[in-house]
């Protein structure tokens, strides 16, 4: 399953400043499955800590697949399932007695499309966080104005915590997602073509705002543009047909690829 | 460029043939309400809602019958809404990829379209004979056997309109299934469900056959449920087959009472549904 070439591809040697940093998820000989069709193929890649990795690769080479393995968001459709381990603070969380609840509050996720819940601001970011903790209402109050604040929406929409948060423009409604998301201070965050439905302004907003979070947070982005990985992200890692081709520091693999299939899909031959 | 004359012909046509069905399927619902309010304007008077049924040759309106058909009507939503949205829930959120679900689903059509005579038999048998008389319980038991395959239907279906989206963002936020249904899916799906169990009530209000079997009637003021209730159903049955002309005016001012309601509450329904979709 796992060729001996990809594995020393994907080890961190061409890492460069990657490698100096501490891991926050380290993945090891992850295959993943839609049914009997394999769609990640013995994927090797150590996720460092505090910044910014972004995952490029054409349409169906693993990206979003990579993603929603490491949050074990696809146990919710019973003909999905992933083999190898992924190792988050020392522990295989792909392991099925690794509680999901545990596992969703360590590793937040933001979805292509912005999803708000159908009720209030404050709500949806209330959700969660009234679920993890007990909290006062005056501490349940600070701990949404903070994670709003942190999202760079709080003064937006400060006057109108109770307004449905459906009436929100879109990029608004993302920045909201990634609130609610943070509420409950995760250690890594997962962006799945977080802007790839918003318009320009909203998408450099969000942009900015993933350059502040990567203090506090490990963020994983996928991406189809790459400039946006370009701009946004430290270390970069190339997939095609579920293969991790090369993982490096983003300046390396847009200006010195190692690979020729690297190469060929930052120069635009395909995607 | 002009349309050839055989695509405006046909276009002609179409547009015709479709108001004529309209207007067809228009003509007999007015005329239904039309000829009820005629011929039971007589009768629809305060008194209609102050006075009990009367015995042949007096005068009186239909309060007791409207009293039990409420009180029956609500007993049928209050036992068989909350069984259909659990049940619904079930088939669209926990079942959802097991064989179990299937089997149920299809149960429900069954249940759905079994006739309501049969229905009442069956209630008949199960509460009426072991319990030894005719009862409101039992009427009200038999209404929501029958709503409660609708609600079941309704249910599962909004909830499936839900998109997974919102499913996979409040799971990946680590909720609990139970939470992500009550806090997020009930409430993108709160008007379609609401709209569900609008429509049962429709259907189980001018039901007469599950109610033969089990409530009877009565004609006198009664709001015991565990004996006879009378009810508009069966009222308005038993006083359009009698030879006297009073009956006969309260038979239609029922009649038409009871279309009225059920046209408001599609008509609510309808708004429900629009103010849905406007969110």
């Amino acid at each position: 399953m796992n060729d001996t070439a990809t594995a020393i591809r994907a080890a961190p040697t061409d890492m460069g400043a990657a490698a100096a940093q501490p891991v926050a998820i380290d993945i090891r000989d992850l295959d993943f499955f839609y049914g009997k069709s394999p769609a990640l193929k013995g994927v090797n890649m150590a996720v460092p800590a505090n910044s910014v990795t972004a995952i490029i690769g054409p349409s169906g080479c693993g990206k979003s697949t990579l993603l929603r393995t490491i949050n074990r968001i696809y146990e919710i459709y019973p003909d999905q399932h992933a083999e190898g381990e992924i190792v988050i603070d020392g522990r295989n969380v792909l392991d099925r007695r690794y509680p999901l609840s545990d596992l969703r509050r360590l590793v937040g996720m933001v979805f292509q499309k912005p999803t708000p819940f159908p009720s209030s601001i404050k709500a949806n970011v209330s959700f969660a966080l009234s679920y993890y903790e007990r909290l006062s209402k005056s501490e349940l109050n600070d701990r949404v104005e903070d994670a709003l604040k942190q999202a760079a929406l709080w003064d937006e929409v400060k006057d109108k915590l109770n307004h449905s948060a459906l009436s929100l423009s879109g990029g608004q409604q993302q920045r909201l997602c990634i609130a609610r998301t943070i509420a409950v201070r995760p250690e890594i965050l997962l962006l799945d073509e977080a802007t790839s439905a918003l318009d320009p302004i909203s998408t450099a907003k969000i942009e900015e705002l993933i350059d502040e979070l990567r203090e506090r947070f490990s963020i994983v982005i996928v991406t189809h543009n790459m400039q946006q990985a370009a701009r946004v992200s430290q270390n970069t890692a190339f997939f095609h047909l579920g293969e991790l081709i090369e993982f490096g520091t983003t300046s390396d693999i847009f200006t010195n690829p190692h690979e020729q299939r690297t190469k060929d899909y930052i120069t635009g031959r395909y995607g | 460029m002009a349309i050839p004359v055989r695509r405006r012909v046909a276009d002609v046509a179409a547009f015709a043939f479709a108001t004529a069905a309209t207007i067809f399927g228009l003509i007999w619902l007015t005329w239904i309400l039309w000829t009820t309010l005629r011929e039971g304007a007589a009768a629809l008077t305060p008194t209609l809602f102050r006075e009990m049924t009367p015995p042949p040759g007096a005068s009186g309106g239909l309060l007791n019958a409207f009293y039990g058909s409420a009180v029956m009507i609500a007993l049928g939503v209050v036992i068989g809404a909350p069984v259909g949205v659990a049940a619904g829930t079930y088939l669209a959120e926990h079942g959802r990829y097991t064989r179990l679900a299937a089997v149920v689903s299809f149960m429900n059509d069954i249940l759905l379209s079994a006739p309501s005579i049969v229905i009442g038999l069956f209630v008949y048998e199960l509460v009426v004979r072991t319990a030894g008389h005719f009862s409101g319980y039992a009427g009200g038991l038999a209404l929501a056997m029958i709503l409660l395959p609708i609600v079941v239907r309704t249910t599962e279906e909004s909830l499936r309109l839900v998109p997974d989206q919102m499913r996979e963002a409040g799971f990946a936020l680590g909720l609990p299934r139970w939470r992500v249904t009550r806090q997020i899916l009930y409430k993108a799906a709160l008007s379609a469900i609401l709209t569900g169990i609008l429509l049962g009530v429709a259907r189980i209000a001018g039901e007469t056959a599950p109610l033969l079997f089990t409530a009877l009637n009565n004609q006198f003021w009664s709001s015991d449920l565990n004996g006879p209730l009378a009810n508009v159903p069966v009222v308005i049955f038993q006083y359009a087959m009698s030879p006297y002309d009073e009956w006969h005016v309260l038979a239609w001012a029922g009649a038409f009472i009871l279309t009225a309601f059920v046209l408001l509450l599609n008509i609510s329904v309808r708004l429900l549904a629009r103010k849905g979709k406007d969110r």
